[in-house]
C-alpha cells in the first residue's frame, strides 16, 4: 500500500483508493480538516467552521463506509469530503442561509441530496458562505462577509455560492454542493476556476434547499474536473418522490469512458451575448477555447436569441415574486430570529424581526416581487415575464430542435471583479449573470468550466448549455475539451 | 353600519312585510373537511383530537426546505363531489399561494385553488324545485389553529394542511331558509360520498353567506356583505335573517350597503364587523411553482363515476318505489346517512312478515322519538338492528299487539335487553286461545249488564268500553282481532 496525499487525489481517485483499502477515509477528514482549518479565516470560504464538530460527524460516517465495504456495497463516493452550501439541510447542522435571520436556525431533518451524499459515502465537510438566501453575484451579501477570491484575495468569489466555489478551488474539499438559481453556481466556478454544473430543472431534488425561486432552483455540484462533476452528478441525480417538480426520468450512466472525438457535434454561439458589455480578454479566451472545440471535430456557428435580450428583467420579475413568497415564512413567529424590542404587537413584531434579520439585498428583492404580485400589477409585471419567459424557452429549443448540440458563450462577462465595486449598483451586479440566467428561464442544463486566465490572473469560464436531460452531452462534451487542453491542473491557485 | 342599536327598526315589521319590498339574494361559500386518511400535501394523519402539534411533520410545519405533494385519495374526493352535483370537472387546474402574515400558517401562504379551479358548473336541487348553481368547487389545505393562554398565545398545526374544499354557489338562495336547506343537503351529499363526516360543532363543515338585497322586481344585485364562519344551520339562519333585516333599515333609511365583512355573534345573535371593503387584504395570489399544474384525465374522472355511490335523492326516489312509503317518510329516513342504512337494515330482516311501511312508522315515531331522548349514536345504536328487527317481527306474527310491542320497545330502550327476553320475562305473549278469550268475554258482559243493555240499543260507542275491560284483564295479552270476534259474537248472540 503506498501512502499518498489525499490532497492530490480527485474525488473518483479518493473514493477508488478509499474503497480499495489503500487510504483511510479518517486520514483524508483529517488531512482536509487541517487545510480546512488553516485557510478558511482568510477566504471566508465557511460558515461556523467548526473542525471538532465536523470531525465527529464524519466518525459516524467511517462506520458506515466500513460496514458498506464490507457488505460489497459500492460507495461512489467513500470517504470524499463535499462542503454544503448553507441552504441546504443537514440533520442536526445549522442552515444560516448566509443571514441573520436564521443564525440559530437548525435543520430537522437531511435534504435528499445529503441523504444520498451519505448513503454514497461522502463525508460532509462544513457549511458554505453565500449571499443571503442566494441572492447575490458576488457573495458580498452574506451576513458573515464576503468571501474572497482563491486567486486574488482583493477580488470576489462570485456568488451566490461563492464559498463552495472558492472551497473547491483552494482544495479545502475536492467537492462542494451549491445552488443555482440565475448562476449562482456558474458565475462563482467561473470566478474561481472550478467546474461548476446546474443540472435540468427536476432533475435533482429540491426537497432540502431553501427555497429562493422555486421555478428556477437547482442544487447544482462544484468540482475540479469534469470527470468528478459527472461522479458526483450521478449521485445526487435522480427521481425524487418528495419533490412534485422532480423528473421521474431515468439518469443515464454518468461514468465517463475514455474521451472520444466531437466529430459532428454542432455548437451554436449567441450572436446578442457578443455584443456590449462583455471584456475583451474574456472574448479572446472565449474565442480560443471554441478554437480547440474545433479541433476536437466540433463545428461552431452563430444563432441570434432575439428574447434573450430580455432575460434581466424577466428573472428579475419572477425570482423575487418567488422569494417574496417563499421567504415569508421566516417571520419571527415560528421560523427567524424573532425581534426582542418589548411592547410589540403581532403586526410590529412581523415587521420588526423582519426589518431586523433580513438584509438590504433580501429585503429590496422581497419588496420588488411583493410589488409585481400585487393586485393590479400583476398582469403587467409576472404574468408578461411568464409568457416572455416562455417564448424564450421555445426560442432555445427551437435552437436545439435544428440539430445544435449545445449552446456555447463565456458564463460571465467580465473576471471576478474587486470587492466592494459593484455593491453600490444593483443595476451592474446584475449584469454579471446575463449570461447565466437563460439556462434557469429555460430549465435546461448548463456547464461552467475553467478555459483560461485573464491579464490580471484571474480565471475565465465558459459556459454550454445543453437540450432539457441533455447532462450527458454537456458532461462528454466538456471532458474532451478538458482532455484537449491537458487537464485543469493549470488551474490551481497558488495557496 | 350602526352597531349603537341592538334592536332593528325593521323586525317591528316583521319579516314578511320586508320580503314583500326586497328580495335578498343569497350565496354560500361551504368548507367541507374531506376524511382522507393523510393531509392534503403530507403524510401526516387528519384525527381530531389528538395532542397538540402531534400530527405534524416537517411539510405542514413549513420547515425551511420542504416541499408539498399531493394527496391524490383528495382528489379522488374532490371528483366524487364534482361528479355529485353534476358539475365540470377541469383537466387542468392549478393551485396557487394566497398569501398572508399569521401564526397559524407556518408557510405565510396558504395554498388553494384560484382562477382555476379543478370544477364548475354544478346544481343543487331544492325541495321546491328551485335548482341552486354551483360556480365553483376548489381544493385548498385549511390552516392551523391559535389557542390564547394567560401570557403567551399558542399554535397548534393538527390541522395545517387538512384537505378541504370550497363550495361556491351562486347568488341563488332568496331567503334564511333556502340556505339552511341548501346546505343541509350539501352536508347530505358529503356524507353520503363518504367524504367528510360534515360535523359542523367540529368545524368539518362550516360555510361563508354572501347577503345582499335588492328592491323586487330589480335585476341589478345590491352590495353585499359576507358573514363569515357561520358553524350550524341554527346559526345560517339566524345570521342571515338578522342580515337581511339590518340592510332593509339601511336601505329604507335613504343610507348605502356598504361591502364589508362580518363576524355572527351567537349570544347575542348579531353580525359585527370584521374589516372594511378597504381594509381587506391583497393576497397576492400566483402559481405554486412547486406542485404545477395538476391533470385530471377523463379515464379518471370514468373510474371515479364507476366507483360512484347512492346520492340521497336518488335514495329518497328508491325507497318511495321500493318501498311503498310517502315521499315525506323517505326524505327524513334518508336525512343522514346512517338512518338510512339502518332502515334498511331492519327492512331486510324482516322481509316476508313486516311491510317496510310499517318499519318506516316504526322508525320514524318509536324508534327516533327514543334515539334523539336519549341521544343514541348510530355508530353503535343502544338498540341495535337485530333487536328492533325482532320486535317487528314478533308485531307482525302476531305473537305481540301493537300495544304491547311499544311498551317491549319502552324497555328495549330502557334497558338494551332483548325483545324476546322481556316478553318472557314479564309473560306478554299474545293469547290466541279463543276458549281463553270467550271465557273472559263472558266474564266481562256478566258484570257489565247495562253496558251491555246499552250496547244492545244502539250505543256503539259502549263497545270501546267493553274491549277494554276485556284488555284489562288480559293485561293487553290477547289477540285484538280475536277479541272482536268473540266479543261480537258474544254480545250478539245476546240478541
Amino acid at each position: 500500500m503506498r501512502a499518498q496525499d489525499p490532497l492530490a487525489l480527485s474525488a473518483s481517485e479518493l473514493a477508488q483508493e478509499v474503497y480499495a483499502g489503500n487510504l483511510k477515509a479518517h486520514d483524508v477528514a483529517r488531512t482536509y480538516a487541517q487545510r480546512v482549518e488553516n485557510l478558511h479565516r482568510e477566504l471566508n470560504t465557511h460558515i461556523e467552521w467548526d473542525k471538532d464538530a465536523v470531525l465527529n460527524e464524519v466518525d459516524k460516517q467511517l462506520a458506515y463506509i466500513e460496514a458498506a465495504r464490507y457488505a460489497q456495497k459500492p460507495l461512489p463516493l467513500a470517504g470524499v469530503p463535499i462542503a454544503i452550501k448553507d441552504n441546504i439541510m443537514v440533520d442536526g447542522q445549522n442552515v444560516s442561509c448566509g443571514s441573520q435571520l436564521l443564525r440559530n436556525h437548525r435543520a430537522a431533518y437531511d435534504a435528499t441530496v445529503v441523504q444520498k451524499l451519505k448513503a454514497a459515502g461522502a463525508l460532509i465537510f462544513g457549511r458554505t458562505n453565500m449571499d443571503e438566501f442566494a441572492m447575490g453575484s458576488s457573495c458580498e451579501n452574506s451576513s458573515y462577509g464576503p468571501t474572497v477570491n482563491p486567486w486574488n484575495r482583493r477580488h470576489v468569489a462570485g456568488g451566490s455560492s461563492g464559498g463552495s466555489a472558492a472551497a473547491v478551488s483552494a482544495r479545502l474539499a475536492p467537492l462542494a454542493l451549491g445552488s443555482d438559481t440565475g448562476g449562482s453556481v456558474r458565475q462563482p466556478a467561473s470566478f474561481c476556476g472550478v467546474v461548476g454544473l446546474k443540472p435540468t430543472y427536476g432533475r435533482v431534488s429540491r426537497y432540502g434547499l431553501v427555497a429562493y425561486g422555486s421555478s428556477l432552483d437547482q442544487i447544482g455540484t462544484f468540482a475540479t474536473t469534469v470527470q468528478d462533476t459527472a461522479l458526483l452528478y450521478g449521485v445526487i441525480a435522480g427521481h425524487d418522490p418528495s419533490d412534485s417538480t422532480s423528473a421521474n426520468i431515468p439518469v443515464p450512466p454518468t461514468s465517463l469512458g475514455p474521451s472520444s472525438s466531437l466529430k459532428g457535434k454542432r455548437i451554436a454561439v449567441i450572436e446578442e451575448f457578443m455584443r456590449d458589455g462583455l471584456d475583451e480578454d474574456v472574448r479572446t479566451h472565449f474565442d480560443q477555447a471554441l478554437q480547440v472545440y474545433r479541433e476536437c471535430g466540433a463545428t461552431v456557428e452563430t444563432v441570434s436569441l432575439p428574447h434573450l435580450a430580455h432575460c434581466i428583467p424577466v428573472y428579475y420579475i419572477i425570482a423575487t415574486a418567488e422569494a417574496s413568497s417563499n421567504l415569508a415564512r421566516f417571520d419571527g413567529i415560528r421560523y427567524g430570529a424573532r425581534s426582542q424590542k418589548p411592547g410589540l404587537n403581532l403586526r410590529e413584531l412581523y415587521t420588526q424581526s423582519r426589518s431586523e434579520g433580513f438584509g438590504r439585498e433580501v429585503k429590496q428583492r422581497i419588496m420588488l416581487g411583493t410589488y409585481v404580485l400585487s393586485s393590479g400589477y400583476y398582469d403587467a409585471y409576472y404574468a408578461k415575464a411568464n409568457r416572455i419567459r416562455e417564448m424564450m424557452r421555445r426560442e432555445i429549443q427551437g435552437v436545439f430542435e435544428q440539430g445544435i448540440d449545445l449552446i456555447a458563450s463565456p458564463t460571465a462577462p467580465t473576471t471576478a471583479f474587486e470587492l466592494g465595486q459593484k455593491t453600490h449598483d444593483s443595476l451592474a451586479m446584475y449584469l454579471s449573470d446575463i449570461y447565466t440566467l437563460a439556462a434557469n428561464l429555460a430549465g435546461i442544463p448548463a456547464l461552467s468550466q475553467p478555459i483560461g486566465l485573464c491579464r490580471k490572473g484571474l480565471p475565465i469560464g465558459m459556459q454550454l448549455m445543453a437540450p432539457a436531460f441533455g447532462e450527458e452531452t454537456l458532461l462528454r462534451s466538456a471532458q474532451v475539451y478538458e482532455q484537449q487542453i491537458n487537464g485543469t491542473q493549470k488551474f490551481r491557485p497558488r495557496i | 353600519m350602526s352597531s349603537k342599536s341592538t334592536e332593528l327598526k325593521s323586525s317591528d315589521h316583521g319579516f314578511n312585510s320586508i320580503l314583500a319590498r326586497f328580495e335578498p339574494v343569497i350565496g354560500l361559500e361551504v368548507h367541507c373537511q374531506l376524511k382522507t386518511e393523510s393531509k392534503l400535501f403530507c403524510g401526516c394523519k387528519t384525527t381530531f383530537g389528538a395532542l397538540a402539534n402531534q400530527n405534524t411533520c416537517p411539510v405542514c410545519l413549513g420547515l425551511p426546505g420542504v416541499l408539498p405533494v399531493l394527496n391524490h385519495e383528495a382528489v379522488e374526493y374532490a371528483i366524487r363531489m364534482a361528479l355529485a352535483v353534476g358539475a365540470t370537472i377541469r383537466e387542468r387546474s392549478v393551485f396557487a399561494r394566497k398569501q398572508y402574515f399569521y401564526p397559524d400558517l407556518p408557510k405565510g401562504y396558504q395554498l388553494t385553488q384560484y382562477d382555476l379551479p379543478y370544477c364548475q358548473h354544478g346544481t343543487l336541487l331544492l325541495d321546491n324545485g328551485r335548482r341552486i348553481r354551483i360556480e365553483r368547487i376548489h381544493m385548498e389545505e385549511d390552516a392551523g389553529k391559535n389557542i390564547h393562554g394567560d401570557n403567551a398565545s399558542y399554535v397548534d398545526l393538527n390541522r395545517a394542511g387538512i384537505p378541504l374544499l370550497e363550495i361556491v354557489s351562486a347568488p341563488d338562495l332568496s331567503g334564511p331558509a333556502e340556505a339552511a336547506e341548501y346546505l343541509k343537503k350539501l352536508r347530505a351529499i358529503a356524507r353520503y360520498l363518504d367524504i367528510s363526516d360534515g360535523n359542523l360543532e367540529e368545524g368539518s363543515f362550516r360555510c361563508d353567506a354572501n347577503v345582499s338585497l335588492r328592491p323586487v322586481g330589480s335585476k341589478t344585485l345590491g352590495t353585499r356583505t359576507e358573514i363569515k364562519n357561520l358553524n350550524s344551520f341554527r346559526n345560517v339562519e339566524k345570521a342571515i335573517t338578522y342580515e337581511i333585516l339590518r340592510q332593509a333599515d339601511v336601505l329604507e333609511s335613504g343610507d348605502k350597503v356598504k361591502q364589508v365583512t362580518l363576524q355572527f355573534d351567537a349570544a347575542v345573535g348579531r353580525t359585527i364587523v370584521m374589516r372594511s371593503k378597504e381594509d381587506s387584504p391583497d393576497y397576492r395570489y400566483f402559481p405554486d411553482p412547486d406542485l404545477g399544474v395538476l391533470h385530471i384525465s377523463e379515464a379518471r374522472i370514468q373510474s371515479v363515476r364507476a366507483n360512484t355511490r347512492e346520492l340521497p335523492e336518488q335514495k329518497v326516489q328508491r325507497f318511495q318505489e321500493a318501498f311503498s312509503i310517502p315521499e315525506a317518510d323517505a326524505r327524513q329516513l334518508t336525512e343522514e346517512k346512517e338512518l338510512a342504512a339502518f332502515f334498511e337494515d331492519v327492512v331486510k330482516k324482516v322481509a316476508g312478515s313486516v311491510a317496510p311501511k310499517i318499519v318506516a312508522n316504526w322508525m320514524l315515531s318509536e324508534y327516533l322519538r327514543e334515539f334523539n331522548a336519549r341521544q343514541w349514536q348510530f355508530e353503535k345504536p343502544f338498540v341495535s338492528s337485530e333487536h328492533f328487527a325482532k320486535l317487528l317481527k314478533l308485531l307482525g306474527e302476531g305473537t305481540i299487539s301493537g300495544k304491547i310491542a311499544k311498551t317491549v320497545f319502552e324497555e328495549m330502550a330502557a334497558t338494551g335487553a332483548d325483545p324476546d327476553g322481556i316478553i318472557a320475562a314479564k309473560g306478554l305473549v299474545q293469547i290466541n286461545d279463543s276458549a281463553a278469550i270467550k271465557a273472559v268475554v263472558d266474564q266481562v258482559i256478566a258484570a257489565h249488564p247495562e253496558q251491555v243493555a246499552q250496547y244492545l240499543s244502539g250505543k256503539q260507542k259502549v263497545y270501546g268500553f267493553l274491549v277494554g275491560q276485556v284488555m284489562k284483564i288480559s293485561a293487553g295479552r290477547f289477540n285484538p282481532n280475536l277479541l272482536n270476534e268473540c266479543l261480537k259474537e258474544a254480545l250478539h248472540g245476546k240478541s
